[in-house]
């Protein structure tokens, strides 16, 4: 075995590391914390480069290490690590992204005094979504899935004093928790239909072909394969933390974080975690696609529910004015974009746009970060506008951004990534309706980023802050550059022409697609992206806001529908009113229960110990009282009667001796007479 | 024969009951050293001579020696001679208890085939008598000798025992 | 009433005096010299049976009588010795003073 598969796992390792350090540093501590972050993720991203080179020298094998970790009793517990272009091209993807992200964090976080800790918990997290990523056993990675949610958990309510922060923690990690529970069902199943979580292990594990064989053929009732419902339990846990309909409301809120935490974990690498986690299992997902006969196919779901949450969430990004909340919910919208693709068939596709979209929306999450560090953390975009003059640096990499998520044709990322996935869904058999709902998306997208960038870069100051604004410093800005970049150089690994980058992630050669053949599609979504960007130009660019009290023009358009997408389609109150009064109803009959039966149940127990006592002691007292302790006063009532005769006069017993002898001799005479 | 015992016992019992009823106790132990010689004159009525003599020489020799100077040592005042008021009850009591006693054993020996027929007076010399002593009796003589030793013995250290003890010592 | 029964009666009658007297008097001396009395009253008994009761041995009740006396003498002496001793201790020789082992 490669010595660096046998290491791999000093991927994850030395961010845990560093963590460590963090952990134990005091708050004066600030370099060595930041610098043991930034040297561990730095240490990381070479050895997944080199991880990564040593994969694609062979991108149809996975290589792996398992270990023994403890017995079960009915057979052992074994985890392992796994190396496969999916993992290289991932690891290499957080770790570069992370690092850029903690660079620009020293310079972001430099006035909070909780710098120290900020950079622990983010090493941490790095380390879980590497460990994520790298895992071999389903084990592992849901130990490693777990560690990431509660990394999250520690990152958004990282200004814990705020109760809007510490509120949004919550949520954020019970949302994902019910997600969790799928997963951990399905990984019960699988481990009960399989007697393994490892996914290759020479040929019994989960994903080899023996085993998901058995998996697909093994119906219950309905038909239903047993693949199918365990990738549907698995999916719950991959929708939970990738922000899909209807688990995604938690997203929005965990913009309440700093924002390099925004970035790396819920734009880049957190919440696509989800999209991962089913690429990683696609073989147990697609396993019954051969299937006719089968009720549902579970990657159907996935393509629906992605459908929904693209639309969904681009059509609410349009009515945000909070400029975190505008690509909170387009990251909402891109990773439904990833489920819709996983779901018609093309995994490749979906992670490349995992890839694209992991670095234009963290250089966009860092471009806001810039302008929010200027702005004296001004979020509203109401307030704020005409930064492109003194933040140029920044405009010109959040322009770059937009244009990427936008899908700018030819020159960025975006455009390709997106069209990978359109293409495979104009390829879907059972339906085109997922095909219509993307490009859907795609107008919108364009023109909820056009809305966005106008608002806060043209036109005049809307505020003393905005009007305050100057360019941020080097340190926040250098990333910028470096992930735009990215945004642009990335996307060519994927064209149809040269698809480099999806031949190397499947393992099989993918022929080049000509012009010819899908440029139709191609051409219709140049089209509506205009469309998008002019439509926006129009609305908020030509005539840019005048003062931030005056209203949006669509607003003004059709105010109900825009309340209705700016209260985020109410989903939060829907919940509220029917999950949160389930569980408050329920809290409320358990807290009964607890209090009067389970509670009265005790309470008897213990009266009834109690009255038991308390005839014992009367029982005992009683008698002791009547019986013993009068006994006692008998004896010595008698014992004193009797004492009586001892007076101590020697005349007085012989007194009694006579009289005692004449009482006898009266009777042995009056005896012997008869 | 039954006048002379007649007056024995008058005066044997008579000088008794004056003895114990009387208030001087000197008195008292000479009416009973003639009580005792009651008893002498008794046992030579009898036919008993050297009980008599025996009688004679140990009570009314020795005995009433005895007590007289026991009363020598143990007088304090002139009130121990006084007689003591509230013990009427206890006389009555005394004497009803022996007045039973007495009837009882009367009765009893009344009450008796006791023989009517007057029977010899027994023969018995000194000399028979000492060898008889020295029969079978011999061990029971000789314990009688240890046991005068060992009460004279005992009797002086009892009596003699300790300095006069001064107010503040201990008994 | 036979002679041997005017003797018994006799002894009977001075045996309750001298009982009487060791019960009625509390001057210690007294009660001493009724119990001597009683001693005598047996010993009266003694030599009446020897003179009329049915004939034994010539001087069985002779020496009972010797051997009585003897040991009446002994406890005289020790009898006394005691009275002194209580003497000491109480300065009177009232025997209800001497009431020490009233329970």
């Amino acid at each position: 075995m490669e010595p660096l598969v046998a290491h791999l796992w000093l991927i994850p390792a030395l961010p845990l590391l560093a963590a460590a350090i963090g952990a134990l540093t005091p708050r004066r501590g600030r370099r060595l914390a930041a610098g043991a972050a930034i040297a561990a993720m730095l240490g990381s991203l070479i050895l997944s480069c080199l991880a990564l080179h040593l994969a694609l020298a062979a991108p149809s094998a996975h290589l792996y290490c398992n270990f023994f970790w403890f017995d079960l009793g009915n057979g052992p517990v074994r985890l392992g690590w796994l190396l496969d272009p999916l993992n290289g091209f991932m690891c290499v993807m957080v770790s570069l992204i992370g690092l850029l992200i903690f660079i620009f964090s020293i310079g972001y976080m430099e006035g909070d005094e909780n710098f120290a800790r900020f950079f622990c918990f983010m090493s941490l997290f790095a380390a879980a979504m590497l460990g994520v990523v790298v895992a071999n056993s389903l084990l592992l990675l849901f130990i490693c899935w777990e560690l990431v949610g509660l990394a999250s958990y520690l990152l958004i309510g990282f200004w814990f004093q705020r109760p809007a922060a510490a509120a949004a923690a919550k949520k954020a990690f019970i949302t994902t928790r019910i997600g969790d529970i799928g997963f951990l069902l399905g990984l019960v199943w699988l481990y009960d239909a399989t007697g393994s979580l490892l996914l290759y292990d020479g040929g019994r594990g989960v994903l080899e072909a023996g085993v998901l064989g058995n998996l697909a053929t093994l119906t219950l009732t309905g038909g239903l394969a047993a693949s199918t419902a365990i990738g549907l339990l698995i999916f719950c846990g991959a929708a939970g933390k990738s922000g899909q309909f209807p688990l995604h409301v938690w997203l929005p809120d965990a913009m309440e974080g700093p924002t390099p935490v925004s970035a790396l974990i819920h734009a880049a690498t957190m919440v696509a975690a989800g999209v991962f986690l089913i690429a990683r299992v696609y073989p147990l997902v697609s396993a019954d696609q051969a299937l006719a006969a089968a009720p549902i196919h579970a990657l159907s779901v996935v393509a629906a529910i992605g459908s929904v949450t693209a639309l969904l969430g681009a059509a609410i990004a349009v009515a945000q004015f909070d400029l975190k909340r505008v690509l909170a919910f387009s990251t909402v919208s891109q990773l439904g974009y990833m489920m819709l693709a996983l779901g018609v068939g093309s995994w490749a596709a979906a992670i490349f746009h995992l890839l694209t979209h992991a670095f234009f929306k963290a250089l966009l999450f860092l471009a806001a970060g810039s302008v929010i560090h200027a702005a004296h953390h001004e979020q509203d975009m109401r307030r704020l506008g005409g930064l492109r003059g003194p933040m140029r640096v920044t405009f010109a990499t959040f322009a770059v951004g937009m244009m990427a998520l936008s899908g700018v044709p030819f020159l960025f990322s975006g455009f390709w990534s997106k069209e990978a996935i359109l293409h495979a869904a104009s390829r879907w058999a059972p339906s085109q309706l997922p095909l219509y709902v993307g490009l859907a998306g795609v107008v919108l997208t364009a023109f909820y980023m056009t809305r966005l960038l106008c608002e806060l870069f043209m036109g005049a100051p809307r505020s003393p802050e905005a009007a305050h604004a100057h360019e941020s410093p080097a340190v926040i800005t250098v990333p910028l550059i470096v992930l735009s970049v990215g945004a642009v150089a990335l996307g060519f690994l994927g064209t149809p022409a040269w698809p480099w980058l999806q031949s190397r992630l499947t393992g099989e050669a993918i022929p080049a697609r000509s012009l010819l053949e899908g440029g139709g599609l191609m051409a219709l979504s140049i089209v509506l992206v205009a469309t998008g960007l002019g439509a926006g130009w129009a609305l908020y660019g030509r005539r840019p806001r005048a003062s931030a009290a005056s209203a949006d023009p669509l607003e003004a358009a059709a105010p109900g529908l825009f309340a209705f997408l700016g209260a985020r389609m109410k989903f939060d109150e829907l919940y509220a009113a029917t999950l949160g009064r389930l569980n408050a109803f329920a809290a409320a009959l358990a807290d009964f229960l607890d209090r009067w039966v389970w509670g009265g149940a005790v309470a008897l127990l213990a009266g009834l110990g109690e009255f038991t006592g308390s005839v014992n002691r009367e029982v005992d007292e009683a008698g002791l009282n009547t019986g013993f302790n009068a006994l006692s006063e008998r004896i010595r009532g008698a014992g004193r009667a009797y004492s009586r005769a001892q007076t101590g006069e020697p005349q007085g017993y012989l007194r009694t001796l006579a009289i005692a002898f004449v009482v006898l001799a009266l009777l042995i005479l009056m005896g012997a007479g008869r | 024969m039954n006048s002379v015992l007649a007056l024995i016992a008058l005066a044997t019992i008579g000088t008794a009951v004056t003895a114990l009823a009387g208030r001087n106790l000197l008195h008292s132990v000479l009416l009973f050293a003639v009580s005792w010689a009651g008893i002498a004159a008794f046992f030579l009525w009898s036919g008993a001579e050297f009980a008599a003599f025996a009688q004679a020489l140990v009570y009314i020799g020795a005995i009433s020696m005895a007590v007289l100077f026991a009363i020598l040592l143990t007088r304090h005042s002139r009130d121990d001679f006084a007689p003591e008021p509230a013990l009427a009850g206890r006389a009555f009591a005394a004497v009803l208890t022996g007045t039973a006693v007495a009837g009882v054993l009367i009765w009893a020996v009344a009450s008796s085939p006791l023989a009517a027929a007057p029977s010899p007076v027994p023969a018995v010399t000194v000399r028979s008598l000492g060898w008889q002593l020295m029969g079978p009796p011999a061990a029971a003589l000789l314990a009688t000798g240890v046991l005068l030793t060992v009460a004279l013995i005992g009797a002086v250290v009892i009596a003699a025992g300790e300095r006069p003890s001064k107010p503040g010592d201990p008994p | 009433m036979s002679p041997l029964q005017l003797c018994l009666a006799f002894s009977s009658v001075l045996f309750a005096v001298g009982l009487a007297g060791a019960l009625a008097r509390s001057n210690a001396i007294l009660v001493l010299l009724g119990i001597e009395l009683m001693l005598n009253a047996a010993n009266l008994n003694f030599i009446a049976f020897w003179r009329y009761g049915p004939a034994t041995s010539p001087s069985t009740g002779v020496i009972f009588v010797l051997f009585s006396i003897a040991v009446a003498a002994a406890e005289a002496a020790v009898g006394l010795a005691l009275i002194i001793a209580i003497y000491r201790h109480q300065r009177s020789i009232r025997l209800p003073e001497a009431a020490r082992l009233k329970g």
